[in-house]
């Protein structure tokens, strides 16, 4: 009895290792399959090589343009700007009237602009005028937009101000003196700018020119004068 | 020929690859806290609808998915503004209370790179508070967060609309904490300069119309002001 356990514990570690064994073959004869597949596949079908190398090209491709090629490119118009002899530079903007007007919105008048506008009441707003101008360059080319705001509120003080954004160079956000002068030029401070505005200090002027017979813009139209200074460097 | 048609199928196949990698990149994420959140200086919140139908004016190009509102504004179709887009609303505080109205000017920016996840845009707010004063805010916006989580999936779904929550801080600059700079004009807010940040919650936003249930809101931080003309 106790031989036939021994000879039975024997044969089954036989079996085992036998098992073992065959199964590292079945594996090794299907890694050999799986090499010579791939080997196949990349270098002797040369469609498939042509398909991968498509793959490649299609990624890289797709981020080489991604990365170099401009998505958002603003149309320029070419700058008209006159070098003052003592420093600084002058720009000339100019709405015209009432072509270039978007929004008037004013409590209680009917000039409101454009027709529908829901304007807050005066019991909000009291006479505060919000207005919206496309802005063109001295050759009459449109170049940004703008809003003026004005008001005589007691409570913040009476102001005008004007933000003028240009798309491909920045905004100017000045202030006006409400007064003019005899030649009706009223003139403001800058008080922000951004981008190409951003380091520059200066003055606005704004005046208003009324329309000849025969315009085509039978209101006239605003000027408005930036001058503008560039900070001074360190004195070496 | 059929290796020009592999070729072909390869190309389109790693374009793909990567647009998809791109768009589901999960580095690229869009803070949804403010960074005034953490300042101790006191912040108002000035809340509009982004619903261009709910505003008081708004108008672009005439040829985008959103329509100008009213019907009869004049529309930016000249090449240099083509792409820019103005907007005035009412602006109401957390409350819900009418405090003031605000000009909003946009435009895409030259600084957009899709590979960083960024889809810029310049922008400033002009704001008249009364009984407070005015101010300017710029700031550079990212609407890449936007575009991948609200708008694509309106465009995508079968609806032509996208129905769900979505809030995210818009201002990326350019402030190095990625707020956006105040400037006052008038009033309490007279030579000032200060901090902004704008977010956008999303609700409903359709492929044909644009958005429809939206609203924004400006973070502006009121008591760290410096006087800039102290003179």
């Amino acid at each position: 009895m106790g031989s036939s356990g021994g000879n039975l514990c024997a044969r089954s570690q036989f079996i085992r290792e036998k098992v073992r064994g065959d199964g590292n073959l079945t594996r090794l004869a299907v890694t050999r399959t799986g090499i010579r597949f791939w080997f196949l596949l990349f270098w002797v079908n040369r469609l498939f090589k042509t398909f991968v190398f498509g793959i490649i090209l299609g990624l890289f491709g797709t981020g080489a343009l991604a990365y170099f090629a401009p998505v958002i490119d603003i149309h320029r118009e070419r700058s008209l700007i006159e070098v003052q002899p003592n420093g600084g530079n002058v720009e000339e903007y100019r709405i015209n009237l009432p072509r270039d007007r978007i929004m008037v919105g004013l409590a209680g008048s009917k000039e409101s602009l454009p027709a529908g506008l829901d304007w807050p009441g005066a019991d909000r707003l009291g006479d505060t005028q919000a207005e919206i101008f496309k802005v063109r360059n001295r050759d009459n080319a449109v170049i940004g937009v703008a809003s003026r705001l004005a008001s005589s509120a007691d409570s913040t003080g009476s102001f005008i101000e004007w933000a003028l954004h240009f798309p491909a160079r920045g905004t100017l956000y000045t202030q006006m003196a409400l007064a003019h002068s005899p030649e009706g030029f009223r003139t403001g401070v800058m008080r922000a700018g951004t981008r190409d505005f951003l380091d520059l200090s200066g003055t606005m002027r704004e005046r208003f020119v009324a329309g000849k017979d025969g315009d085509s813009d039978a209101q006239g139209h605003i000027e408005l004068q930036a001058i503008l200074v560039a900070p001074l460097g360190d004195v070496e | 020929m059929k290796y020009l048609i592999s070729l072909l199928v390869g190309t389109l196949l790693g374009a793909t690859l990567f647009l998809l990698g791109l768009y589901y990149n999960p580095f690229v994420g869009q803070a949804s806290v403010s960074p005034l959140a953490v300042s101790d200086t006191p912040v108002i919140d000035l809340i509009y609808s982004a619903v261009p139908g709910e505003s008081i004016l708004y108008t672009n190009n005439g040829e985008s998915t959103i329509a100008p509102f009213p019907d009869r504004v004049g529309e930016l179709w000249e090449p240099a503004i083509v792409d820019t887009s103005a907007w005035v609303t009412d602006l109401q505080s957390s409350r819900g209370e009418w405090v003031g109205i605000g000009i909003k000017f946009s435009s895409p920016s030259e600084q957009t790179r899709i590979v960083h996840g960024e889809a810029m845009a310049n922008s400033v707010w002009h704001i008249y508070l009364p009984e407070k004063g005015t101010f300017l805010i710029d700031q550079t916006e990212n609407y890449w967060a936007y575009l991948r989580d609200v708008v694509i999936p309106a465009y995508w779904s079968s609806s032509d609309n996208w129905r769900g929550t979505y809030h995210s801080i818009m201002t990326n600059g350019p402030g190095s904490l990625g707020t956006a700079r105040l400037t006052g004009g008038s009033g309490m807010y007279a030579d000032s300069i200060s901090e902004a940040v704008e977010s956008r919650t999303a609700r409903g936003y359709s492929s044909t119309v644009g958005p429809i249930s939206m609203s924004g809101s400006l973070s502006v931080a009121i008591s760290n002001t410096e006087v800039v003309n102290a003179e």
